[in-house]
């Protein structure tokens, strides 16, 4: 089995073909989950009408949209319209490019490295690859020639450009105390400190996670889609299928956050205190499930936020990103800095 | 947003049209805008969108006739539009309605007034973003509307209130059921407030946003809440008592800044208000008829003109009759809604305002548009 069109090729397709469906799955079914969460938090029973208790509601939802009609307005440019949703849609995929589920673990033989590729500068990737999305955002919000789509996308702009600089730093934090950019070697570090990162690192955790949700455009910071005011923001023109993108990006990113925030603070696939022998029965878990677990943990607290928070107003979200998280994070990174020179000299 | 005074490039304005149709507009209300940014420079209320011409109709019609119009005005709160006319015609008529029609009006009145209040709550909330206080508010709205349905058969359009009383007697138990509800009631207001009323978010986004001092509320004619959120005491149930409510004990809740959240802090305690006002009536309702004895065609004696309102959920609702000699029918009926008064205020109040603020205060004003149109 070591014939290199199968290592170089036939593994690398496979294991692609294997997460883009796992993710899009997942994706399918965090709409599910979302609105089945939702709905307990509100009293009611959420989708229940298709399939067993509404399991089968993602898959209706998708033929629904799918068979739609899928209108253009007259007078948008066509274009742009239609490059839009594959721009936002197209690096929320992309990402999952480098991120790492689990440790290397072999097959008949063969060792499988449960990721696509473990590049020297993952995290670098990760951050450029996600910001191109906000150009989905803006292109969609300016090519559907309607105004309330335009200050959607003007929103998105400015509310994505502001929070990528404090995540900036929060992810700058780690990376002194890991000393590597490559996101397999993130977990390593904390599996040889035997610490996750989110206990020396908790204050850029805070605002890691605070610039995720602005990030995703989730509540309370939704305003790029605030029905009350902009009717459904930058998305207001688009239909079936596009519509469909929109949607479907905005839950993959909220698993690239989620995702990102485990790896980077809650040790990946790590157990809870991986060098302490006491604890040594948690292995039994296999390590997928512990990055699985911790991932939907962070997705639930995203649903959470949805049934808890109103919405901050624009010039306040720019407040608190400017005056507040730029601040912290960068006298975060400062404290972080220092404690990594005492320590480890 | 601070910035110079003296912009650095040519900007121009953007015009925007916000409705008629737009989930946060509450109905069918057209704010035409002038946007520098997201800052509003100025905003014009377009409004008859939903105009029917009820008050037209009223001349055409029988004076029992009229109630079923009156229901689709403000269609949140029936209930208190049948008040309205129908204490108005009884002062026109001189008619004295039995103590138990009296209770039984208040006890619906003030049911009206908790589901109107909870429907508002349900959507401020919304438009500023927090979605879940809908689902709480409506699921208490619907055991009142079962109440009502129990009642009248009806659970929106009413028609539950007859000149000289109310048509039926209460049904078996309802009494009880209604006790239950509103014993339980106090507990579902503070699930509310646990959701929002310390919640930095919406404290953000209400403190400060659209104030209106003490005298400008009384120079713009604003009643109910966005009087009393500015510090006025002036409830049309406490200054001119209709049906019984000077036999009841309440308060009337007050603001101090007159902003969003004082008129939001308001409207929680009137419906903590109300509900005591419930359990007085409920404790106090007297035996005796439900109806006064009127002649089955109500026939004005002489040409008259009467003014009546009432404390609607939203502000004072007044009917102006005027009647001709053996009359049966109003030979002209205006209606001063709380809603298009209380609108007035609007364009002066979001001015410097940004775009998400137009939705609070729209929101804070709690306006009907079947009301405002007519």
């Amino acid at each position: 089995m070591s014939d290199p069109i199968m290592v170089y090729i036939g593994i690398p397709l496979i294991k692609g073909i294997v997460v883009l469906g796992v993710l899009l799955l997942t994706v399918a079914y965090l709409t599910f989950a979302e609105r089945k969460f939702l709905g307990y938090m509100q009293v009611r029973l959420g989708p229940n009408r298709v399939g067993p208790k509404g399991w089968l509601q993602p898959i209706a939802d998708g033929l629904k949209l799918f068979t739609k009609e899928d209108l253009i307005p007259g007078r948008a440019e066509r274009f742009v319209f239609m490059l839009a949703p594959i721009l936002l849609f197209a690096p929320a995929i992309l990402v999952w490019a480098v991120i790492p589920f689990g440790e290397s673990f072999t097959i008949g033989g063969v060792e499988i490295q449960p990721f696509l590729a473990d590049i020297n500068i993952g995290i670098l990737f990760v951050l450029a690859v996600s910001t191109i999305g906000v150009y989905g955002i803006i292109l969609a919000g300016w090519a559907s020639n309607n105004k309330f789509s335009l200050m959607g996308g003007l929103r998105s702009a400015a509310q994505m450009i502001s929070y990528e600089v404090p995540m900036g730093f929060a992810v700058a934090s780690v990376l002194l105390m890991a000393g590597t950019l490559s996101l397999v070697g993130i977990v390593d570090a904390q599996r040889d400190y035997g610490l996750w990162f989110i206990f020396p690192g908790i204050l850029g955790f805070g605002i890691f996670f605070v610039c995720g949700v602005a990030e995703t455009n989730r509540n309370p910071f939704d305003l790029p889609e605030a029905e009350a005011e902009l009717v459904a923001g930058f998305h207001t023109e688009y239909s079936g299928m596009k519509f469909a993108f929109f949607y479907l990006a905005e839950y993959a990113n909220m698993l690239v956050v989620s995702s990102l925030a485990v790896i980077l603070f809650f040790g990946g696939w790590l157990r809870p205190f991986p060098n302490v022998e006491f604890l040594a029965f948690l292995d039994l878990v296999p390590p997928f499930l512990w990055y699985a677990g911790k991932v939907l943990a962070f997705i639930f607290v995203f649903i959470w936020f949805r049934g808890t928070f109103p919405r901050y107003r624009f010039d306040q979200l720019m407040q608190i990103g400017w005056k507040w998280l730029l601040p912290l994070s960068l006298a975060n990174v400062m404290l972080v800095a220092l404690g990594v020179l005492l320590l480890k000299g | 947003m601070n910035g110079p005074d003296q912009s650095l490039f040519d900007v121009e304005e953007m015009e925007i049209n916000f409705g008629p149709q737009h989930p946060a507009t509450h109905g069918v209300l057209r704010v035409k805008m002038k946007l520098d940014g997201e800052k509003i420079m100025e905003a014009k209320p377009i409004i008859g969108y939903l105009h029917r011409g009820t008050e037209k109709l009223f001349e055409t019609m029988d004076f029992p006739q009229c109630i079923p119009h009156t229901d689709r005005m403000d269609y949140v709160a029936a209930a208190t539009n049948n008040q309205g006319f129908c204490v108005t015609m009884e002062k026109l008529l001189g008619v004295t309605i039995p103590p138990r029609a009296a209770y039984i009006r208040m006890i619906l009145a003030e049911l009206q007034r908790l589901a109107s209040h909870l429907v508002w709550l349900a959507t401020h909330a919304v438009d500023i973003g927090a979605i879940t206080p809908f689902f709480y508010t409506f699921r208490e709205r619907d055991a009142i509307l079962d109440l009502f349905e129990e009642y009248c058969g009806a659970r929106l359009t009413l028609n539950t209130m007859k000149i000289g009383g109310v048509p039926f007697e209460l049904p078996d138990g309802w009494l009880d059921r209604c006790s239950e509800l509103v014993d339980g009631f106090n507990a579902h207001i503070d699930e509310y407030e646990s959701l929002l009323t310390e919640n930095r978010i919406w404290k953000k986004r209400t403190i400060g946003i659209g104030v209106v001092s003490a005298e400008e509320a009384i120079e713009w004619g604003l009643t109910g809440p966005p009087l009393r959120g500015s510090g006025v005491k002036w409830d049309i149930r406490k200054v001119f008592p209709y049906d019984r409510y000077d036999e009841i004990d309440f308060e009337i809740p007050i603001g101090k800044n007159g902003d969003t959240y004082d008129r939001y802090r308001v409207r929680i305690e009137e419906m903590r208000q109300s509900v005591r006002i419930l359990r007085q009536c409920l404790d106090r309702l007297p035996d005796g008829p439900e109806m006064a004895r009127v002649p089955k065609v109500l026939r004005t004696k002489e040409p008259g003109m009467v003014y009546g309102s009432v404390e609607a959920p939203k502000g004072e609702l007044g009917y102006f009759i005027v009647a001709t000699e053996k009359g049966t029918a109003p030979y002209r009926c205006r209606v001063r809604p709380p809603s298009f008064i209380n609108l007035q205020a609007l364009p002066a109040m979001v001015e410097g305002h940004l775009v998400a603020d137009l939705v609070a205060i729209i929101g804070t004003l709690d306006i009907v548009l079947g009301e405002i149109d007519r």
